[in-house]
């Protein structure tokens, strides 16, 4: 049996090169995370360092003059921003907090007709790029919509019966676009609700009422305080439902206007106090994650959902999950349909009059037209490659090695997506308009450069956090295996690591991508006239009153964004959430 | 104390069959289990019993009450779910008196009922801590305290101890025991288990495919199997097809193989096992009913000649897989006093006439 066979003996052990004895190293994981760190220092960081300098800078000294400014009872612009921000935020976490729950335990827990159209459609809001989604409602039920002006029409009024301006459009526009955080995680608790919980309360008596009032309810607090937080969080950041609606008393529209004012040092003062609300935000939602975690514990969980039976239940429910639908679809619908409508034509008519293929041939074959399609793919693609490698190696770093600094790293990664757009462009202007060694001695304000920087900087958690839940959820002893059977660290890596990720990081990096064209926040503060990115034109367009080819591009971006989200969804299995 | 009737109950979900037409009493008192292979319909039964599905057919009795229809949550009945269903926003204290806040107990009440229902299950002194905090033992034991403090009619278990590892199982086990005696509570015990459901219950209905097999104790389930499935899945058992060759007085002689007769009693037949010549029947033989023959018994009758297999030394016994002709024999020896014989070794192996057991 045990003869001696010679191809089967052991090969020799490779004789240990430079790199073999540097990867077994323990301290080789700190030559892996440096680059992580010096990337967040100097383009996150440093950025942000420079413009609380600033804040305390008054020509030239130190001085604390602006934060007294700020908060001085004279001129109170600034206060009056702070407050409108503040209580803007409050109310949509409210709308938004009853819609969503609503909306996801209709979905969740009733079966009626019409629900998986409703199922499928109440996530729309997450196809619309920021600025065409507010064009949007304005073009539908703003003071020359659609709406109001076909109402008006039809019951021959002397003036639209209602009209969507001001802080109510705005509070309108937040419940529409951001309802879908609580949607997504009340549905997802509502799904992990354990149905044996409920039945385990009924068979210790409790009524519906009881149960609810008991065990469903605070099991899903968890996931209603953390969608109000986000919810407040994107509510403070908040810029173009606030410059479209007009309302200039916000925080981001006073530090747009500080800064296109030539008001430097305020405009650094707003955003660093705007900052730390924002970050204070974040360090309170992570807390909030940390302590309360009611995952359910057992597994095939099915979902039962009650059936309306009664004829007039189903007939109400039908006609409102019609209104759904519709409320849902006519924001995407309306832009559509003006992308196709001749610029100029349309004046005081309830529809555009005339409609022309002329816009969407114009988008691929003018080079004018053609021009800001290309700027935003150049930087999408330049930025999101940067976001790539580094969101790739952070979550790794971060799910699968043991450094010190881990929680640090987290951080400053989280902290881009705290801050609001506005902020991330006002700290690359501050710390970039002089060269600097992280800029490599050039200045990169008015360059091509600094709009790939700041969506590098914005999207920065996009893939990191894709890549790390999927890599939290394969089994490390995979990696162990693969080193068991003799592969390198790095051999690990290429043939086992990613290729097992591999889902995760493609979802997050078309999220990335497409985020990326539909930016504008940031952009509007940075472009040049030769860096124009879709987003600005389609703003300086509809100035234009040119609205057929503003909506022409909002159509490409929505085409893309839909595109992306089913591929995502396809690749995640449905979990696409975790990129968000 | 009272008994569960079910009357002819049966449970259909959409056109596939739950369970069909189980009609079992229940005594007062009484440890009652349903044992069966998953897919058996023991939960589905059990689950009627606590009212979260409703039979589609038949009626469900707590003593002589009608309750087929009557929601969960006025049955009064405590139940322990297979994955214990502990409600994680709330304390071991919290989830213990549950129960008694919802019957609107007093406060002074309610502590004092909990408090006892903790020292009934050794967790005195843990009502603060989360349930995250616990181990799988003592979830396990929230879960039960939480079902007892409400003093329920009937308590229902439902695997309670299949999420235990082995050596906690066995603790578990007597405790749960222990606390049903005590408290002299009408028990209600779901299991796939064999030996769980041997050595806990009163009685015992074996279930395959919704149908129910056979119920009786313990005693009668192990030793007079209605079938094969029910000799098979309870325990181990040899199970040896033959032809009557000869019927004489009580006994009963059956060819196996060419060379191969072995004789039983008339009287060990199962119900459904017609004994007449020429027919063919199942021979069920436990395997620590094989004995070992000495070398003079060589060639008479129920002795046989095989060979080992497979040997195994577990500690408390000895355990062979051998071939003898065209047979394959378990055998378990237990105590001192057996020479192992290891593969390939010739072993004589004899079973007594009234050991042996017929099946349909």
């Amino acid at each position: 049996m045990n003869k001696p066979q010679p191809q089967l003996a052991p090969p020799p052990i490779r004789p240990s090169s430079r790199w073999n004895s540097l990867t077994r190293s323990p301290h080789f994981v700190y030559v892996l995370i440096a680059p992580l760190f010096l990337i967040l220092l100097a383009y996150v960081v440093y950025p942000f360092f420079q413009t609380f300098l600033q804040s305390l800078q008054m020509e030239g000294s130190f001085s604390l003059q602006n934060y007294s400014r700020f908060f001085s009872l004279e001129h109170t612009a600034n206060l009056e921003a702070l407050w409108t921000s503040v209580y803007i935020s409050v109310l949509s976490v409210i709308t938004c907090g009853i819609v969503g729950v609503a909306m996801a335990f209709l979905l969740e827990r009733y079966e009626f007709p019409g629900r998986k159209l409703l199922a499928v459609l109440v996530l729309v809001p997450m196809a619309l790029p920021p600025l065409i989604g507010v064009l949007s409602f304005e073009f539908l039920y703003g003071s020359s919509g659609i709406i109001p002006r076909g109402l008006q029409h039809l019951l021959h009024l002397d003036k639209p019966p209602f009209t969507l301006k001001g802080i109510w459009g705005v509070l309108v526009v937040h419940t529409f676009t951001m309802y879908t955080y609580f949607y997504m995680t009340a549905s997802s608790a509502i799904k992990g609700l354990d149905p044996s919980l409920e039945e385990a309360a009924s068979n210790l008596g409790a009524n519906r009422f009881t149960i609810w009032r008991r065990v469903i309810l605070p099991m899903l607090t968890p996931a209603i305080v953390a969608a109000s937080l986000l919810v407040f969080m994107i509510s403070m950041a908040s810029y173009t439902a606030p410059l479209i609606f007009g309302i200039e008393r916000t925080m981001t529209m006073q530090i747009y206007l500080s800064r296109t004012n030539g008001d430097l040092d305020m405009a650094a003062t707003q955003s660093t106090l705007l900052s730390v609300v924002s970050i204070l935000f974040l360090i309170l939602m992570r807390w909030y994650q940390g302590a309360r975690n009611y995952q359910n514990m057992s597994k095939g969980v099915s979902v039962h959902r009650t059936e309306v039976k009664s004829k007039a239940g189903r007939n109400t429910a039908m006609v409102l999950s019609f209104l759904g639908v519709l409320v849902l679809m006519l924001p995407i619908l309306v832009i559509v349909l003006l992308a196709f409508s001749e610029d100029g034509k349309w004046t005081t008519q309830v529809l555009p009059p005339s409609y022309t293929l002329d816009h969407f041939k114009d988008l691929f074959t003018d080079s004018k037209t053609w021009r800001p399609i290309a700027n935003s793919f150049k930087i999408s693609i330049a930025a999101t490659i940067g976001n790539l490698l580094f969101g790739v190696a952070a979550a790794y770093a971060i799910v699968r090695m043991n450094f010190k600094g881990k929680t640090l790293l987290d951080i400053l990664i989280m902290l881009p997506w705290a801050l609001p757009g506005t902020v991330v462009a006002v700290n690359l202007i501050t710390a970039f308009s002089e060269p600097n060694a992280f800029s490599f001695g050039q200045v990169l304000i008015g360059s091509f450069w600094i709009l790939p920087l700041a969506y590098f900087v914005r999207h920065l958690p996009l893939i990191f956090r894709s890549t790390s839940s999927t890599l939290m959820q394969t089994d490390r002893s995979v990696e162990e295996a693969a080193r068991n059977l003799g592969a390198s660290w790095w051999y690990t890596f290429r043939r086992v690591v990613f290729p097992m990720a591999l889902s995760g990081i493609l979802a997050g990096t078309l999220l990335a991508l497409v985020e990326g064209i539909g930016e504008f926040v940031a952009s509007i503060l940075l472009y040049t006239n030769k860096t124009t990115p879709i987003s600005v034109e389609i703003f300086q367009r509809m100035y234009a009153f040119e609205f057929g080819t503003a909506c022409a591009y909002g159509v490409l971006q929505i085409v893309m964004i839909i595109l992306v989200l089913y591929v995502s969804r396809r690749l995640t299995g449905g979990n696409a959430g975790s990129a968000i | 104390m009272i008994g569960v009737t079910l009357d002819r109950v049966s449970k259909t979900f959409g056109g596939a069959k739950g369970v069909e037409d189980v009609d079992v009493h229940i005594h007062p008192g009484e440890f009652f289990t349903f044992l069966g292979p998953s897919g058996c319909g023991k939960t589905t039964t059990l689950r009627m019993i606590a009212g979260f599905y409703y039979p589609s057919d038949g009626r469900i009795l707590f003593g002589e009450h009608n309750v087929t229809h009557m929601p969960p949550n006025k049955r009064n009945t405590g139940m322990v779910f297979q994955n214990y269903a502990l409600f994680p926003h709330m304390t071991v204290f919290e989830n213990i008196a549950f129960g008694l806040q919802v019957r609107k107990q007093g406060k002074a009440e309610i502590n004092e009922k909990v408090t006892r229902a903790q020292k009934l299950v050794h967790l005195d002194g843990y009502g603060q801590r989360r349930i995250d905090q616990l181990s799988g033992g003592q979830q396990q034991r929230v879960a039960l305290a939480r079902a007892l403090v409400i003093e329920p009619n009937i308590l229902l278990l439902d695997e309670p101890l299949s999420n235990l590892d082995a050596k906690l199982r066995e603790e578990t086990r007597q405790e749960i025991k222990r606390l049903q005696l005590e408290l002299g509570i009408t028990t209600i015990y779901v299991t796939h288990d064999q030996s769980e459901a041997m050595s806990m219950s009163d009685r015992i209905m074996v279930m395959k495919d919704g149908v129910v097999q056979q119920i009786g104790t313990p005693h009668e389930i192990y030793n007079r199997p209605v079938n094969r499935f029910v000799a098979s899945f309870i325990g181990e058992s040899n199970l040896w097809e033959g032809t009557v060759e000869r019927l004489e007085g009580d006994r009963v002689d059956v060819r196996l193989a060419p060379d191969l007769r072995l004789t039983g009693l008339a009287n060990n037949a199962s119900p459904e096992c017609k004994l007449a010549v020429g027919r063919k029947v199942t021979l069920s033989v436990r395997p620590e009913a094989v004995r070992e023959a000495s070398a003079s018994e060589r060639g008479e009758d129920n002795t046989m000649a095989a060979k080992v297999l497979l040997s195994e030394f577990t500690g408390i016994s000895v355990n062979y897989i051998a071939q003898a002709g065209p047979l394959s024999v378990k055998a378990m020896f237990v105590g001192q006093g057996h020479r192992m014989r290891e593969r390939d070794e010739e072993v004589l192996f004899t079973v007594a006439p009234d050991s042996i057991y017929f099946l349909e």
